[in-house]
């Protein structure tokens, strides 16, 4: 039996979902399970400490996966101690390699954030004004450390050199399991690039008119996903509701078009994208049928930055 | 750098077939625009991706001018339609990041219009005077 892949996981500053869908792979994982040796799975699995990681040869594991983004000097260090300790790193998931739903937080500043979760919130009861310091003292001797707060948030690859990136919230566990064995057979595209099959959400999407044959229509009116139920089988973006699947990695197999949610962009930029958030504008509203549409469009920049506003070429509200 | 010794830095994406042929006639007829301006011609104001303007944006333009054809006068019939609903929705993305929308322009200027493009490009570079340096494209000067 050849030699165990030696795998490195890492939760950073993500929810956990991409941790499920590894989880999910299910009976993938387990034909999988035996060629792979675990030396590190931090927070949510094993029990390794990070000096445990620290301790570890450089270049030791042989694939590292890094799920969430970066917004402590904790995620920051174990970033760096991970791209010393892997061979190979993967951004995982939307908000490693895209910044993912807590980019949008690069639209407010820090003091903001901490005016909202530690005043303001309705739940929140905190009389003595306390906000999350880096170091305190208790009982005048015991000296307790938090990781620092950054001001804003990034993707894995502005902190660290990024082999591969792995689009969605969370990765379609079907294509995980495409990921991992493709890991494991080494048939792997250029360092740098996106693991996808490289195709559009429409390509794949059954609602797509060009699968029927149809002439694809522009929007004459811009809906939300509360307004109204879409008709079945039709194009959600033909009908108003701003779906982003022309521009997003179809990976995911258009799962939410398929139950008449418009897609986000998830699955992070087509092959050749840099900016997510500017190419959707340039598709969408390139389908409104008049000018005036653009107006009706609801907090576009969170509509279309809502998973890539920390890897965009504005990443962060200017001032 | 001094403050007083700043001058913007104006990008123009400028269209073929009208607001190049506009600048043409501007400089055929002796017309004068201030020098800050720096014209990128391109085949249709349609050709101009969001991404273009940003990154003039990103890499130290203070601001961003696009000349297309007047609507209806496209040469390829429906580049400019494309172009104003684009940069309409760009506009809003950028307000929305707390850049001053100012610095941004679309203006439709035919190849006939050599003193409109004059006078445009005084009042843009007016405009982008007003407002003063690129906040995000400080950090590129520094």
């Amino acid at each position: 039996m050849p030699e165990k892949l030696k795998l490195a996981y890492f939760l950073s500053g993500g929810c956990g979902g991409c941790d499920m869908a590894v989880v999910d792979l299910s009976e993938t994982l387990v034909e999988v399970l035996p060629l792979l040796e675990v030396v590190f799975w931090a927070p949510t699995v094993a029990d390794v400490k990070y000096r445990d990681l620290e301790a570890m040869p450089d270049k030791s594991i042989d694939v590292g996966l890094y799920s969430g983004m970066v917004r402590l000097s904790e995620q920051e260090h174990i970033a760096k101690v991970l791209r010393q300790k892997c061979k190979v790193l993967v951004a995982y998931g939307a908000c490693a390699a895209l910044g993912g739903i807590p980019g949008m937080g690069n639209l407010h500043s820090k003091e903001e954030i901490f005016q909202t979760a530690y005043f303001d919130t309705y739940s929140t009861d905190n009389p003595d004004g306390v906000t999350p310091q880096t170091r305190c003292v208790v009982d005048g001797k015991y000296e307790l450390t938090l990781p620092e707060f950054y001001g804003f948030v990034r993707p894995l690859n502005q902190v660290v050199d990024v082999d591969y990136y792995l689009g969605g919230c969370p990765p379609h566990h079907s294509f995980v399991g495409q990921a991992v064995l493709a890991i494991l057979e080494g048939k792997l595209p250029p360092p740098g690039s996106w693991i996808t099959g490289g195709k559009a959400v429409c390509d794949v999407c059954t609602r797509n008119p060009a699968e029927k044959g149809e002439e694809r229509e522009l929007i004459k009116a811009v809906k939300r996903t509360i307004d109204g139920s879409p008709e079945e089988g039709k194009c959600l973006l033909q009908e108003g509701y701003l779906c982003l699947g022309a521009v997003t990695q179809g990976d995911c197999g258009a799962l939410c078009p398929k139950v008449n949610i418009p897609c986000r962009g998830c699955g992070g930029p087509l092959p050749g994208v840099k900016d997510f958030g500017l190419r959707a504008v340039s598709a969408i509203a390139a389908s409104l049928e008049k000018e005036e549409l653009v107006e009706q469009i609801e907090s576009p920049v969170k509509l279309f930055y809502r998973y890539a506003l920390p890897a965009a070429t504005l990443g962060k509200k200017v001032k | 750098m001094k403050m007083n010794d700043w001058k913007p830095n104006i990008v123009v994406f400028a269209c073929n077939w009208c607001t190049y042929q506009g600048a043409d006639l501007a400089g055929s007829l002796r017309y004068q625009y201030p020098a800050t301006i720096n014209i990128v011609r391109v085949p249709c104001s349609g050709r101009i991706e969001p991404e273009f303007i940003v990154t003039a944006l990103k890499n130290g333009a203070d601001g961003v001018f696009v000349g297309g054809c007047h609507p209806g006068d496209c040469h390829y019939k429906e580049g400019n339609h494309k172009a104003i609903r684009r940069f309409n929705l760009l506009k809003r993305i950028l307000t929305g990041l707390g850049l001053e929308p100012e610095r941004v322009r679309l203006e439709w200027i035919s190849g006939s219009e050599g003193k409109r493009f004059a006078e445009a490009m005084a009042e843009f570079d007016k405009t982008i005077r007003e407002i003063g340096p690129n906040p995000v494209g400080r950090d590129a000067h520094a």
